[in-house]
């Protein structure tokens, strides 16, 4: 399936992949693409703040609220768009407050969390809880119907794994027995002798007082418990779905190669659909003509009569340093450029079980800095 | 050295074999490592909390994941912790952290805060205390910032930067922009450049060296607008950090990886810093 086909047949596309691959870009390039091809409200989800990206998409910035991507810059990049562009940008915080307000069973529990010592700690700075709620917003805008695509790009690669795997571990934490056991009153805890070397440990590492804060803030969030598990399990089933592609992105390197290669496995294991490998930022061919190693040498050997023929009166012997160094520059990227080669050879080699096509996307010279560039990168996807 | 995020790494850069949690030498002096929470839970156990080793592994991992999830910091702190005790006991003379991405640093070195704010009693605090006073002592602990000159890495280091001020107590010790370009032509050679690269001048080259000569002034063209798009975000990052040492460290055009290419950059590491 070609990536056209899978915007066109996809109601989620996961971007994924090491980190510092451009992601961000790729997806944002996807929406822009989907756009000009296809009717229909696309919305791209980031969870990295991008702000060159805003700016690129005429927004001054953006956050958890979606807003559209003002056609008239479709306009003045030469494209004419059939679907509209919507973005938003991650907020963990702001998306749990909203979470907790809309799941809160009553006015009291939801002020009892919104303002736990605990509950603020953990929503503003602890990894997990951005990688869940990144799933629960996206689980609301999909089910919403808001949109036709939904494009979401994610942490980088282990963690995108955690990602994938948060509303699992949500619904298993709510359900465990040590849960149940740390919500208790403290002094049935010392009874309880099936959590005896979990007491000792707890106790001595966290105190009594600790562990019963803990264990104040999992009685109030508990009241959440029903609504966790249902909307984890969807998660879950929506990951799963047909309609849901992931799409993973990489560098033409070694190491976001390999990591590349451990996620399309680790997609693969869960049944997960993966509609496409990028390789971004590949050395453009130029580099791999037939003959240029040799016609490299021909002018570093050749510099100072070559620069004397052409240069005429002006300056020899700067002529002849050029040459030389433009000699010198193309054999340093070759050098890159077959290695990166070789390292996208073995990815594909190495995936006998996906057979998502490999798009290479060649490396822009210059960056991304208006809906022109974006839309550019997402010709080079098509 | 060590990880923060037990991948092992570390391994490669010096072809040496898998890393454990038990320090493996790796090279003259140097020592390496990997993070394993589970291990780092029972030694911490072991040794700050005067609990004999405790029975099997299967409850200390059952609790032990539960408590991560349950507490904020906990995962967190034990692999912080470990490498500040390392520190404290002067187990070495350097301890090089290679941490995780920017985005998520903060949790780490700001878990003994977190944690702090959270706990105002009991055990956990006496430990939260002495880790604090390894990070927060500019004269013992500094994060180094590592940026490849483009927008995103470049903008990501600038609020690590913020955010460590604002969030943490801890110090910066550096920031090094790696993968450099070489620097192609000065404006005097752009010209000539622009004078071969013409029509006409690639009319003569081609009939010295052949046609194949158009990808090579080409390749160069490329390369010089690659290196020109990344000038600024170099700039951008000596702008950024006018009182931080901020070291340049070239791309590498080598075949290899590993120990070759450890090498390669430790020397260029070194000339920058004027130690070689």
């Amino acid at each position: 399936m070609s990536v056209e086909t899978l915007l066109a047949s996809k109601e989620v596309i996961v971007v994924t992949g090491p980190g510092g691959v451009g992601k961000t870009s790729v997806a944002a390039a996807l929406g822009a693409c989907a756009t000009t091809r296809l009717s229909g409200k696309v919305l791209v989800l980031t969870v990295d703040p991008a702000r060159r990206l805003a700016t690129a998409l005429g927004l001054e910035s953006f956050g958890n609220v979606e807003r559209q991507v003002d056609a008239k810059l479709f306009a003045d990049a030469g494209y004419e768009p059939i679907g509209e562009l919507w973005i938003a940008m991650l907020d963990t915080k702001a998306s749990w407050d909203d979470l907790i307000v809309q799941h809160a069973p009553d006015v009291s529990t939801r002020d009892a969390i919104l303002g736990n010592a605990l509950y603020r700690n953990i929503t503003g700075r602890f990894v997990q809880s951005h990688d869940y709620i990144a799933m629960e917003r996206l689980h609301e805008i999909h089910t919403s119907g808001r949109y036709d695509l939904v494009i979401v790009d994610t942490p980088p690669t282990r963690s995108a794994l955690d990602f994938l795997d948060a509303p699992e571990r949500m619904a298993d934490f709510f359900s465990s027995r040590l849960l149940r056991w740390l919500i208790a009153p403290a002094r049935s805890r010392l009874v309880n002798a099936a959590a005896k070397p979990f007491t000792l440990i707890a106790d001595k590492l966290l105190g009594a007082k600790f562990l019963t804060d803990i264990g104040e803030f999992f009685l109030l969030f508990q009241t959440l418990y029903d609504g966790f598990v249902e909307r984890a399990t969807s998660v879950q089933r929506t990951l799963g779905d047909a309609r849901t592609s992931f799409v993973v992105v990489t560098t033409p390197e070694p190491g976001p190669a390999a990591e590349a290669r451990f996620l399309l496995e680790e997609l693969a294991s869960r049944s997960y659909g993966i509609g496409a490998v990028i390789a971004n930022r590949v050395l453009p061919e130029v580099f791999r003509t037939r003959g240029a190693p040799t016609a490299a040498k021909t002018l570093r050997s050749n510099a100072d009569s070559l620069s004397a023929t052409l240069q005429k009166s002006a300056d020899v012997e700067t002529g002849e340093g050029v040459l030389r160094e433009v000699a010198d520059r193309f054999d340093d990227f070759r050098l890159l450029a077959a290695q990166g080669e070789a390292v996208l050879e073995s990815l594909q080699a190495g995936l006998p079980a996906v057979s998502a096509p490999v798009v290479s996307v060649p490396y822009l010279e210059t960056e991304i800095t208006d809906l022109a560039g974006v839309l550019e990168l997402g010709e080079q996807l098509l | 050295m060590g990880d923060l995020d037990g991948r092992g790494d570390l391994a490669h850069a010096f072809e040496a074999p898998e890393l454990s949690f038990e320090p493996t030498r790796v090279a003259d002096g140097v020592v390496a490592m990997t993070m394993d929470t589970e291990a780092s839970m029972r030694e911490y156990i072991k040794i700050n909390l005067k609990v004999p080793f405790v029975g099997s592994v299967g409850p200390v991992a059952a609790a032990f994941d539960f408590l991560a999830s349950a507490a904020p910091g906990v995962r967190e702190i034990l692999t912080v912790g470990k490498y500040a005790y390392e520190v404290r006991e002067r187990h070495y003379d350097l301890v090089i952290v290679d941490a995780t991405a920017s985005g998520h640093i903060i949790g780490h070195v700001a878990a003994p805060d977190a944690l702090h704010e959270l706990v105002r009693m009991g055990p956990i605090l006496d430990q939260v205390k002495w880790m604090n006073k390894i990070l927060h002592d500019h004269d013992t602990t500094g994060i180094v910032m590592v940026a490849t000159p483009e927008e995103m890495p470049a903008t990501e280091t600038i609020e690590l930067r913020d955010r460590l001020e604002n969030e943490t107590s801890l110090g910066r010790a550096g920031v090094i922009i790696n993968r450099v370009l070489p620097e192609l032509f000065s404006r005097p050679e752009e010209k000539v450049f622009g004078t071969f690269a013409s029509e006409a001048g690639r009319k003569a080259l081609r009939e010295v060296a052949g046609p194949a000569v158009d990808a090579v002034i080409d390749g160069a063209s490329f390369a010089s607008n690659l290196r020109r798009s990344r000038t600024q975000h170099i700039e951008r990052l000596f702008a950024e950090f006018p009182n931080d040492p901020v070291l340049a460290v070239p791309q590498l055009f080598v075949r290899s990886e590993g120990l070759r290419v450890t090498k390669l950059l430790a020397t260029a590491l070194s000339e920058e810093l004027g130690v070689s």
